[in-house]
């Protein structure tokens, strides 16, 4: 450290620490990766997803209440690509026909219904 | 659609002081304390009352001309030491300290019972928490035997151990304290661990084999004490008002003219009309010759005849003031000045101590009473309220976790914006208890003394770390040996 003197031992730690940070890190820190549950989060408005697949969307907070819409309407992802067995809807079962007229989600994702199972 | 926002740095919490003629900070979040220079002091300067990206804040360093390279170094220097922070600071949770905490030390309380009848007592006064009725008034050597056999076996991984002895008058129960120390000795001994004792007295009890035992045995004292004659005999009487300075004084001295091996240090409390700090540390330390001198503001509620007022508290801090600046003055000399209060903090600030609890209280520390019940410390002894297992059952770990989780200075809203609370974490758990009826609030009614002297003790440490830092290093040695 050039311009703190660290004068007890904490502070002599921390100098320790300061160290190994600048010989570690890449000298331009505006430029940092910021991930999306990273502190400081990015700005995101409160209503959109941050990624389209129905059933699945979540808010900037990693919640569902800032949403449009809520995710219950659909479950999209649910019925496509689910390991579960006991997925609803159940594309084996009960709701075969459920994404018939949704040939491509990010386009005719009206075309899903309620279900109820 | 998302939008990336550019994070601004803000001052982390910090507290600035100054010391011949350099420039300080405490750092709040570690318990750090930095000398800083000029290109600190005008970064913190323009992240005063505003948050700057760090495009901004390096291109106002530079704009009075500093090279834009020595710029970017000096904001990453600060934000790598935390003394500049990217945004909100992120939340801090309270961590509980680990379950397994190692025992450390107990307060054994050999006897209940007093031979005076100081008028301010916390065990006896209009305050007392304790419910001793139908208990055992004197420990039986049994209970001080599984006492010493609980703190061993709850020492996991600690190479030393401690009992204080404690009471009600302590003396009034020797008997039972020489037979403990010769039994600790040999337990310990035989668990590969050491031990040290130390005990708390009125001294009104004291005689030469006493204090030969106490010598031979390395048995740290504490003398309860209030100062010279008409002070001491205000509050601190016997049973028919007699005072007791006339019976302690030449007991004292065969204390500390024979006792070699720790120093003898006295503990005064301060009470409304006892507040003659300096002439009381003269008495104590010049006439009669204690090693050690510390002074405490008496716990009460907040209406009692002797408790001390706003007025009484700032007469205090301004002799506290004048001693100070007298410790100071020998600490510059290489001497040690024996006023306990700076002392102590001092040695806090050497480590840099950040404190999740005021003390060690239930967490290191326990209180045994006469009956063998664990209380966090001696102040809960014999309160039934506070009872946290006993010593043939061992800890009770669910009342010990309530009582920890309560008494964590995260957990104490009010402490969140002082810059005092890793030294203070809110203050006592018992003053707490006896104040506010909880133990987990901060000591309110003390906030800004507590800050006060930590400035003041702040400043102490500056001015020494920049005139005589061979004296703190010597200093923490000599603690470490203590």
């Amino acid at each position: 450290m050039k311009h703190l003197r660290a004068i007890n031992k904490k502070a002599r730690a921390i100098g320790e620490a300061v160290a190994q940070i600048e010989a570690a890190t890449p000298s331009d820190m505006e430029e940092d990766v910021v991930a999306l549950q990273q502190q400081p989060r990015p700005h995101v408005p409160m209503g959109c997803t941050l990624s389209f697949s129905p059933g699945w969307e979540v808010d900037a907070g990693g919640g569902t209440a800032g949403l449009c819409q809520p995710v219950e309407r659909d479950i999209y992802d649910c019925y496509v690509t689910c390991f579960w067995p006991v997925q609803v809807p159940d594309h084996v079962n009960y709701s075969p026909d459920w994404a018939s007229n949704c040939a491509t989600a990010t386009k005719d994702w009206r075309n899903l219904d309620l279900v109820f199972p | 659609m998302t939008v990336m926002q550019a994070p601004a740095y803000a001052r982390a919490e910090y507290h600035g002081f100054e010391a011949s003629g350099s420039h300080f900070v405490y750092l709040v979040s570690a318990g750090a304390i930095f000398e800083i220079d000029a290109d600190v002091r005008a970064v913190l300067a323009r992240l005063d009352g505003q948050q700057l990206t760090h495009a901004a804040l390096v291109r106002e360093l530079s704009s009075d001309g500093t090279d834009p390279d020595e710029a970017e170094a000096l904001v990453r220097e600060l934000r790598a030491a935390r003394l500049i922070q990217l945004g909100a600071a992120a939340p801090v949770m309270p961590q509980a300290p680990p379950a397994d905490f190692p025992l450390q030390a107990l307060v054994l309380n050999v006897t209940n019972q007093c031979n005076l009848a100081c008028t301010y007592c916390y065990e006896f006064g209009a305050d007392k928490i304790a419910t001793p009725a139908g208990k055992p008034k004197y420990m039986t050597l049994e209970t001080a035997k599984a006492s010493v056999d609980l703190l061993i076996n709850e020492a996991v991984g600690r190479k030393a151990v401690h009992i204080t002895f404690f009471g009600g008058e302590t003396l009034m129960n020797f008997k039972l304290l020489r037979d403990v120390v010769g039994y600790a000795n040999g337990a310990t001994a035989a668990a590969g661990k050491a031990i040290t004792y130390s005990l708390t007295t009125n001294a009104t009890l004291l005689t030469s084999e006493i204090v030969t035992f106490l010598s031979d045995n390395r048995v740290g004292v504490t003398v309860s004490m209030d100062g010279p004659p008409d002070v001491q005999d205000k509050h601190r009487v016997y049973k028919n008002g007699k005072g007791s300075y006339a019976v302690i004084e030449p007991r004292l001295r065969t204390l500390i003219a024979h006792h070699k091996t720790r120093a003898i240090t006295a503990r005064v409390t301060l009470t409304e009309g006892v507040t003659d700090v300096v002439r009381i540390f003269r008495h104590l330390k010049d006439d009669l010759g204690f090693h050690e001198v510390g002074f405490a503001p008496v716990t009460t509620g907040e209406e009692r005849a002797y408790s001390l007022d706003d007025n009484g508290m700032d007469s205090v801090l301004a002799q506290f003031n004048i001693l100070a600046e007298e410790w100071l003055e020998y600490a510059l000399r290489g001497e040690s000045h024996g006023f306990t209060n700076v002392s102590e903090t001092i040695s806090e600030l050497i480590s840099g101590v950040n404190k999740s609890h005021p003390c060690g209280a239930g967490l290191g520390l326990m209180g045994v009473s006469p009956s063998g019940d664990l209380s966090p410390c001696h102040r809960f002894t014999d309160a039934d309220t506070h009872t946290m297992g006993h010593v043939s059952s061992g800890i009770d770990r669910a009342k010990q976790g309530a009582f920890l989780a309560k008494g964590h200075v995260e957990a104490k809203y009010d402490c969140q914006s002082c810059w005092a609370r890793p030294l203070c974490a809110g203050g006592c758990h018992h003053e707490a208890f006896v104040r506010y009826g909880d133990t987990g609030h901060a000591n309110l009614h003390y906030c800004d003394w507590i800050r006060q002297w930590t400035d003041t003790c702040l400043r102490i440490y500056g001015v020494l770390a920049v005139q005589n830092p061979g004296f703190l290093e010597r200093f923490a040695e000599r603690k470490g040996l203590s």
